[in-house]
């Protein structure tokens, strides 16, 4: 089976669709990535900083 | 096994080595996907609009899913008090609100050429448009309370109100006429695999995202349960 990536005249709806679902999920995933390792980083930092105090 | 899974610190252990492998799954069943829609023939009346189908179905099916999903565990934590029930809701909100969202666009792109119209107010449509409503209200309200327990109470009910309009969403095509065509899909296999490749695609990427969201989640509460602990001593 051959790619076919000529839309014809319906480029901009099909190419729109995949557009926007790759920019929504990419950001998804960003986002939740980045939330994780921030709230990583806090815990880390609170419990270090008990330990500190010990 | 849920009472098991119960403990968050224990269900983040036994779920870090999953996420790995749920990325790296997803990112090959993707490709793939990709890969059989865009060589599969077009559609005889649709031509290459029936493209948008790969992505707009899976989405609109996931929606369903999670919101399904948040309901069952809504239910668990307003009624047996599960510790992560309220956590797993609110991890998987901004997943289905963004399938829900895809789901929307990408129906408004593929009919606009196929109906001559982006949007019509009918049962399948509007009834979308109320779920994807549902989450939004979910996600602002659990931002909204500052008291975590009254937080994930008000949520939990909000959730199984919600649950009501997943039957109209399902069965609006077949209680009003409109625009919108049928659940069924009547085509060949050669449209039919990249559809369910996307599908499983999509079921990989909400698994992986739902453990690293609760998991965000399980480390935002331990870390207000320390300073809480902290600021007690």
């Amino acid at each position: 089976m051959t790619l076919d990536l000529d839309m014809g005249k319906y480029a901009v709806f099909v190419w729109g669709g995949y557009g926007v679902t790759f920019v929504a999920l990419t950001a998804l995933v960003v986002v939740s990535l980045r939330a994780q390792a921030v709230r990583r980083r806090k815990l880390e930092a609170l419990q270090q900083a008990v330990e500190d105090k010990r | 096994m849920i009472n098991f899974l119960a403990n968050p610190e224990r269900f983040s252990r036994v779920t870090r080595p999953l996420r790995p492998w749920l990325a790296g799954l997803f990112a090959v069943v993707l490709v793939w996907g990709l890969y059989l829609a865009f060589a599969s023939p077009e559609d005889y009346q649709q031509g290459d609009t029936v493209r948008i189908m790969y992505i707009h179905v899976p989405s609109a099916w996931m929606g369903l899913l999670v919101y399904g999903l948040m309901g069952v565990a809504s239910f668990f934590g307003l009624i047996f008090r599960h510790a992560l029930a309220d956590a797993a809701a609110k991890a998987m909100a901004p997943i289905g609100a963004v399938f829900t969202g895809l789901a929307l666009i990408t129906g408004a792109l593929w009919g606009w050429p196929m109906w001559g119209t982006p949007w019509q107010w009918d049962g399948r449509m509007t009834s979308e448009l109320v779920l994807f409503l549902f989450y939004i209200a979910y996600i602002a309200l659990h931002a909204s309370i500052e008291d975590e327990t009254r937080a994930a109470r008000m949520c939990a009910i909000l959730a199984l109100v919600g649950l009501v309009n997943l039957p109209i969403v399902h069965f609006s095509v077949l209680w009003w006429n409109g625009l919108h065509q049928g659940n069924r899909i009547e085509t060949t296999g050669a449209i039919l695999w990249p559809l369910f490749v996307m599908v499983a695609a999509w079921h990989l990427l909400f698994a992986w995202l739902f453990l690293v969201r609760i998991d965000a989640e399980i480390l935002e509460r331990r870390y207000r349960a320390l300073r809480a602990r902290l600021s007690y001593n």
